[in-house]
C-alpha cells in the first residue's frame, strides 16, 4: 500500500532539523530509521504532511561516555550499533534484550531514539530504559536543551512529553553501581513479535553483592500491558529489603498490574494479559535474582563484549 | 534492510545492492543461488531475493554459521512454501562453497 502524499525535507544539520521542527512541528513528523513510521504511513494510520528526515545527522549517532560516568547514546544509534558497542553490552539488561528486538533488518535501520519517540505501548525499549533509569535529552530551537526523566516521558499510547518543536537527541544511562542482576521476559504475540506482556527487572545491592543479603534497589518495568509502559512501583516496594526469596517474589509479582488499566485486544483479553504479566514478572525477578547472587555484574568492566 | 521500509529518497546518493548483483553473468549463478537451486531452497520464489540477501549478510559476518544462527538471521523473512528446512540446508551448502569446499548434491534426508 502507498502512503498518502507528503512532502519531504532532509535535515543536513541539527540546527536545520530544529528549524524545520520549529516551523512544521504540528503537521510534520520526524523520520529516522522509519521502521515504525513508514509501515503506519503505508496503512494510512499516519498521514504527516511533511517528513523531516534526520537519518543522516551523524552527530546524533553513536555511544560515548559522559564526563559524569553516565553513558550517552545518540538518538540515531541503531539496534545494530548498540550490539556493536562494548559500553552498551556492559549493561547486562541491554546485552540480554537487544538481540531479541525485532529482526536483523529492523535492527539495522531502527533507532533507539525512534523507538521511544514512537512510544508504542508494547515496545521493548521503553521497558528497558525504565528499568535502567534512563534520562531523555530533548532540544528545540526556541528553548535549547532540557532533560526528561524516563518515568515522565511516556504520556499515553504513541504520546510523549516531547513538545511539537522538540527533537529527541540523546538517551543517558546511569553508570552501574554496586552489584546488580537483571532480566527481561516477554510473552510475544507470535506474528508481530510485540509484547503481550513484557517485564524488565534490575535488582541490586548498592553496597556490593552479599549472597542472600537484602536488596535495596529494585526496578521493575512493564510493557504491552497498560496504555503506556510503566514502573510497577507496588512490586518494587514489596521487594525492597527482602532477599528475593521465592514467597516474596510470588507475592510481589501478583501486584504487577496494581493501579494499571490493563489493555484488552484480540490477542489477549484483560484477564489473560494480567495473568501473563504476573508470570513474566515472576520469571524475570527469579532470573535477575539468580544473576545477582550467582553471577553478580560488577558494574562496568574494563574490557570485553 | 527491507526495501519496503526505506523511501527511495532516503537512499539518495547511496549504493543499493540487490539480488541482481549476485550472479556474475547471465550464465552463472552465485554459489548461494546455485545452492538454493540444488537444495530446493525455493518453490514459488517470491521470498528468495530477501532470503539470499539476508543469508549473504549473515555469511559475511559469520562464514560457518550453526543452524540456529541461520534461523535467527532469517527471523524477519517469511516463506510460505518451503517450511524453511530446505532454505537452511541451502544456506549451509552455499556457505560451504563460499568457504572453498566442494558443492554438494541434494540428497533426501
Amino acid at each position: 500500500m502507498n502512503p498518502a502524499a507528503f512532502a519531504y525535507e532532509r535535515a543536513e544539520t541539527l540546527d536545520d532539523a530544529l528549524r524545520l521542527l520549529g516551523d512544521h512541528g504540528f503537521d510534520g513528523k520526524v523520520v529516522a530509521g522509519g521502521q515504525s513510521l513508514l509501515p503506519l504511513m503505508k496503512l494510512r494510520l499516519a498521514r504527516p504532511e511533511l517528513l523531516i528526515d534526520i537519518g543522516r545527522l551523524g552527530a546524533l549517532r553513536g555511544v560515548h561516555e559522559l564526563p559524569d560516568g553516565r553513558l550517552g547514546i545518540g538518538a540515531l544509534t541503531t539496534y545494530a550499533d548498540l550490539l556493536d558497542s562494548v559500553l552498551v553490552l556492559q549493561l547486562a539488561l541491554m546485552a540480554d534484550a537487544v538481540p531479541h528486538i525485532a529482526d536483523v533488518q529492523v535492527r539495522n535501520r531502527g533507532t533507539i531514539g525512534g523507538s521511544i519517540a514512537h512510544a508504542d505501548p508494547a515496545g521493548d525499549v521503553p521497558a528497558l530504559l525504565l528499568a535502567l533509569g534512563a534520562e531523555v535529552v530533548a532540544r528545540s530551537a526556541a528553548r535549547g536543551e532540557r532533560s526528561i526523566a524516563i518515568e515522565e516521558f511516556f504520556l499515553g499510547p504513541f504520546a510523549t512529553a516531547l513538545e511539537p518543536d522538540e527533537l529527541l537527541t540523546e538517551i543517558r544511562m546511569p553508570a552501574p553501581s554496586g552489584a546488580s542482576g537483571s532480566a527481561y521476559q516477554r510473552l510475544a504475540q507470535q506474528a508481530s513479535g510485540f509484547a503481550i506482556a513484557g517485564v524488565a527487572v534490575v535488582v541490586g545491592q548498592t553496597g556490593g553483592s552479599s549472597a542472600d543479603g537484602p536488596v535495596d534497589d529494585v526496578r521493575v518495568a512493564v510493557t504491552g500491558v497498560g496504555d503506556t509502559p510503566y514502573r510497577a512501583t507496588a512490586v518494587e516496594a514489596a521487594l525492597e529489603g527482602t532477599t528475593l526469596d521465592r514467597p516474596s517474589i510470588d507475592a510481589a509479582a501478583a501486584r504487577i498490574t496494581d493501579g494499571v488499566a490493563v489493555q484488552s485486544d484480540i490477542h489477549a483479553d484483560r484477564d489473560y494479559r494480567s495473568a501473563m504479566a504476573g508470570v513474566m514478572a515472576r520469571r524475570a525477578l527469579q532470573s535477575a535474582r539468580e544473576r545477582l547472587f550467582e553471577e553478580p555484574s560488577p558494574g562496568r568492566v574494563e574490557s570485553g563484549g | 534492510m527491507k526495501s519496503c521500509t526505506v523511501l527511495g529518497v532516503q537512499a539518495d546518493g547511496s549504493t543499493v545492492r540487490t539480488v541482481e548483483d549476485l550472479a556474475p553473468d547471465p550464465d552463472h549463478l552465485h554459489p548461494l543461488q546455485a545452492a538454493f537451486v540444488e537444495h530446493h531452497g525455493l518453490q514459488c520464489g517470491y521470498c528468495t531475493p530477501g532470503m539470499l540477501m539476508t543469508a549473504l549478510d549473515l555469511l559475511e559476518r559469520s562464514p560457518d554459521p550453526s543452524d540456529p544462527e541461520i534461523r535467527d538471521a532469517l527471523h524477519g523473512n517469511y516463506c510460505r512454501c518451503t517450511g524453511y528446512q530446505s532454505i537452511v540446508r541451502s544456506i549451509q551448502a552455499g556457505a560451504a562453497v563460499m568457504r572453498g569446499e566442494p558443492a554438494t548434491a541434494w540428497s533426501p534426508e
